[in-house]
């Protein structure tokens, strides 16, 4: 999907939010410099589907802490895969396997004696098609408290609105919190759906193709709250959408028949490419 | 195509349609008054009973007979309710419309529904009382007989109260007594002291029996004491205990709203009374109830066990070539001749479940068995484990149906397997689940076979809820209407008499599982108003 910039620059002036999330206790967001270079690290990491169909050959790459990384490329080359490592979803699928190493903050995620769960927690993820439950709009964003045994009825209502404000949803939704998830709009229910992700203060919020189900309008709404996200979370985000990547992204990786073929800052890689695959990709020459 | 799909459509909702056009009508007209016609006959006629020439009864049928006569024409001929099989030895009579003289509709006529023999139709004579002879035509007549039954009605409903309430309290107390003498026999802490306090208290329980003893005897004499006179259509008088009726009317003098009135009162006492005279008279309540709380239990045990089976199947084995030979064998599960469960439940819940039981807790009551003999529990277990594959197949198919993207935002919400299953894919199946039940119920309400070998009877004294403690009473034997239609059209000495029951009772069971069904599909409806989405 790829949308105007110019109607995205009209529609700009939006409702900012004002409360600022509670940091992460490691690394204090904006005060410090300590964002490390190598939050998560790939080395040398491939995975198969099934023993013959191996998607992501030989990935090495490092995240940094607290940035805006976007992964690109054509349909089928491994990126959402790749995502969808980080928290481990890929268990579900029977037949998998894998070689190589994650580890998230120097541990290692495919640990045996780490649970999944835990790191689930740590790691928020938002899909490409929203997904609220078929609950009210307070019980989606409390969701993961509940599952934890949370009750205390002030602390939810706490969680409540500094996760819908961070996900600038607040304003829209303060008054009906009761009511069904369902009745609200895609872009509405997306950015629900972010509420829900950082309720539980994860470290990292993943994002699958967020907005590729969205009109520009809401699009522009979501980008901003990225831009807004970043301060508190390490965000990685798949997407179709260059001019998406250009805009969020500090950090930008071109995958490209499950191989990392360059990742670099965005601006180098929009303005500069090393590669002549991502040049030919960018420029619309390709895929 | 489309006619021709149409058309298979259209034969079978006809052939449904038909099937309850013809239910419905022979079962309401059970309740619905008819006229009573007075026929005089020709001379010598075959139709004369004992020789009177004069018939009087409801026409119930006219048709031709079956052979013809001499010149090849069909004879027709008219199907009589003579009632009074008391005086007659039958019930309905055939006259051919040849023999039929003449025909009346007599107001004074008429109808008594009695405890014994079926319905009275005769000419009211006199009322004998202990204070004298009051004649038919005296002005007060009507009014007398109407208050001296509503009088018998209230004394019978008193001697039950007696006998069934008070008499049968006590007999249960005493018979605990004997139980706790023989638990202690048992036990070997039988002493001389229990068994002089037992005694004793046998002893008192005794002579308050004969005290109501006696006072339901005076009762009884007292329904005997005063007596109607009739006389029948063939001129001969018959004398009836007035305790003996139920109610009467005069079916040819009552207006429309009357008999509409009288036609609801019959559905009513059909619906809410025990029955008499081997079923074919009075109503059904008993089999009502019975097949209501056996349908009921069936339903709470099979939904938590094919939901559990379901999610099993589902959610945690790997699918591979086992989990779908299990399928398989489910489905096929739902094929077993019914009969075949019944022998099951008789097998393994009477025999060894229940007799295990009694011989663990209820031994001093053996040789005489509690659960170790037919019951609604076995029963209702029985049908359950009959049903449970259609449970299984549609809580598979409502768990496959929740969304992967619902599955997992739970999952990456931090949600366990389980937890997920709890709070997310099962409160979305709800609805398949509750199909499921529909299904369940409807079969198994309907079912016959099985339950005549684990518990179902032709006349359960008891229901298997009273005001008894422990009120539950899972080990008695029930009622059941399917039974109950059976045992009418095919056991009870007059089916002609039946027949009417039969149909109506038919209805009624079709009426019980639609009332059931509806209750199941309101509630889904309710749920997948709240569950509703397009993302689910």
């Amino acid at each position: 999907m790829m949308e105007n910039t110019e109607n995205l620059e009209e529609v700009k002036p939006m409702s900012k939010p004002s409360v600022s999330l509670p940091s992460s206790a490691d690394s204090p967001p904006g005060t410090g410099p300590v964002r490390r270079p190598d939050y998560i690290q790939v080395r040398d990491f491939c995975f198969n589907y099934t023993p013959d169909v191996r998607v992501l050959h030989h990935i090495t790459m490092d995240i940094p802490e607290n940035e805006v990384t976007a992964f690109i490329g054509p349909s089928g080359c491994g990126k959402t895969t790749l995502l969808r490592n980080f928290n481990r979803m890929n268990d579900l699928i029977d037949g998998i396997s894998h070689e190589g190493l994650i580890t998230v903050d120097g541990q290692d995620i495919f640990d045996p004696n780490l649970e999944v769960i835990s790191l689930r927690k740590r790691i928020g993820m938002v899909f490409q098609k929203s997904n609220p439950f078929p609950k009210s709009i307070y019980e989606n964003v409390v969701y993961s408290l509940r599952i934890a045994g949370q009750r205390d009825k002030n602390i939810l209502d706490e969680v409540v609105e500094r996760s819908l404000k961070g996900a600038a949803l607040w304003e829209e939704v303060k008054d009906r919190l009761q009511q069904s998830a369902l009745g609200l709009s895609g872009g509405q229910m997306q950015r629900l759906c972010i509420a829900r992700a950082i309720a539980n203060q994860p470290h990292i919020l993943l994002m699958d193709e967020p907005c590729s189900a969205l009109d520009p309008i809401a699009t522009a709404k979501i980008e901003e709250l990225i831009s807004e996200l970043k301060e508190q979370f390490t965000l990685i985000i798949v997407t179709h959408n260059m001019q998406q990547a250009a805009r969020v992204s500090d950090r930008t990786a071109y995958f490209y028949l499950g191989k990392l073929i360059e990742m670099d800052a965005t601006k180098k890689i929009f303005a500069n490419p090393g590669k002549k695959e991502t040049e030919d990709y960018i420029s619309g020459r390709f895929g | 195509m489309v006619w021709f799909s149409g058309m298979w459509l259209a034969i079978g909702l006809l052939m449904i349609i038909t099937l309850l056009f013809v239910i419905l009508k022979n079962g309401l007209t059970l309740f619905w008054p008819s006229k009573v016609i007075q026929i005089e006959l020709v001379e010598g006629s075959e139709a004369a009973i004992q020789g009177a020439s004069t018939l009087a009864g409801e026409v119930r049928k006219r048709q031709d007979k079956r052979v013809l006569d001499a010149e090849g024409k069909a004879i027709p001929e008219v199907q009589l309710f003579v009632g009074n099989r008391d005086a007659y030895g039958f019930g309905f009579r055939y006259i051919d419309q040849s023999d039929i003289v003449s025909q009346t509709y007599p107001d004074d006529i008429i109808v008594a529904e009695r405890i014994e023999y079926g319905d009275l139709i005769a000419y009211p004579v006199s009322l004998k009382l202990a204070s004298g002879v009051i004649a038919a035509d005296a002005p007060d007549f009507r009014e007398r007989l109407d208050s001296l039954v509503s009088l018998s009605n209230e004394r019978r409903h008193e001697i039950e109260r007696i006998e069934k309430g008070k008499i049968g309290a006590i007999n249960q107390e005493m018979q605990a007594l004997k139980l706790s003498l023989r638990k202690a026999e048992l036990g070997g802490g039988l002493t001389d002291e229990l068994r002089s306090s037992v005694e004793a208290q046998t002893a008192v329980l005794q002579t308050e029996y004969e005290v109501l003893a006696t006072e339901a005897s005076a009762l009884r004499a007292a329904q005997k004491a005063d007596i109607f006179v009739c006389r029948l259509a063939n001129g001969a008088e018959r004398e009836v205990a007035l305790g003996d009726l139920i109610h009467f009317y005069h079916p040819n003098e009552l207006g429309f709203f009357p008999r509409v009135g009288h036609f609801f009162g019959g559905i009513w006492s059909f619906l809410s009374e025990d029955p008499r005279e081997a079923n074919t008279e009075g109503g059904v309540f008993p089999a009502i109830f019975g097949t209501f709380v056996m349908t009921l239990l069936m339903s709470l045990v099979v939904v938590p066990f094919g939901v559990v089976a379901a999610i099993y199947l589902r959610e945690y084995s790997r699918q591979g070539p086992l989990v779908r030979a299990v399928r398989i064998a489910v489905n096929n599960l739902a094929g077993v001749p019914s009969i075949v469960f019944g022998v099951f439940g008789l097998g393994f819940f009477v025999y060894l479940v229940g007799g295990s039981i009694d011989s663990l807790f209820y031994p001093e009551r053996l040789p005489t068995p509690t659960y170790g003999t037919g019951g609604i529990l076995w029963a209702s277990l029985t049908l359950a484990l009959m049903t449970v594959p259609v449970v299984i197949v549609s809580t598979e198919e409502a768990l496959a149906a929740v969304s992967r993207g619902a599955r997992e935002a739970s999952l990456a919400a931090g949600a366990s397997k389980w937890q997920t299953i709890q709070r997310i894919v099962l409160p979305a199946s709800v609805p398949g689940i509750i199909t499921g039940l529909v299904l369940s119920m409807a079969r198994g309400a309907g079912e016959v076979a099985p339950l005549m070998l684990v518990g179902v009877v032709k006349l359960a004294p008891t229901l298997p809820l009273d005001t008894e403690a422990p009120f539950f009473h899972l080990e008695r034997k029930f009622m059941h209407l399917g039974f109950h239609i059976y045992d009418l059209g095919f056991q009870s000495p007059d089916s002609e008499a039946a027949k009417p029951m039969v149909f109506a009772t038919t209805l009624l069971l079709i009426a019980l599982v639609v009332v059931l069904n509806a209750a199941a599909i309101i509630l889904r409806e309710r749920l997948r108003r709240k569950y509703a989405s397009s993302a689910f």
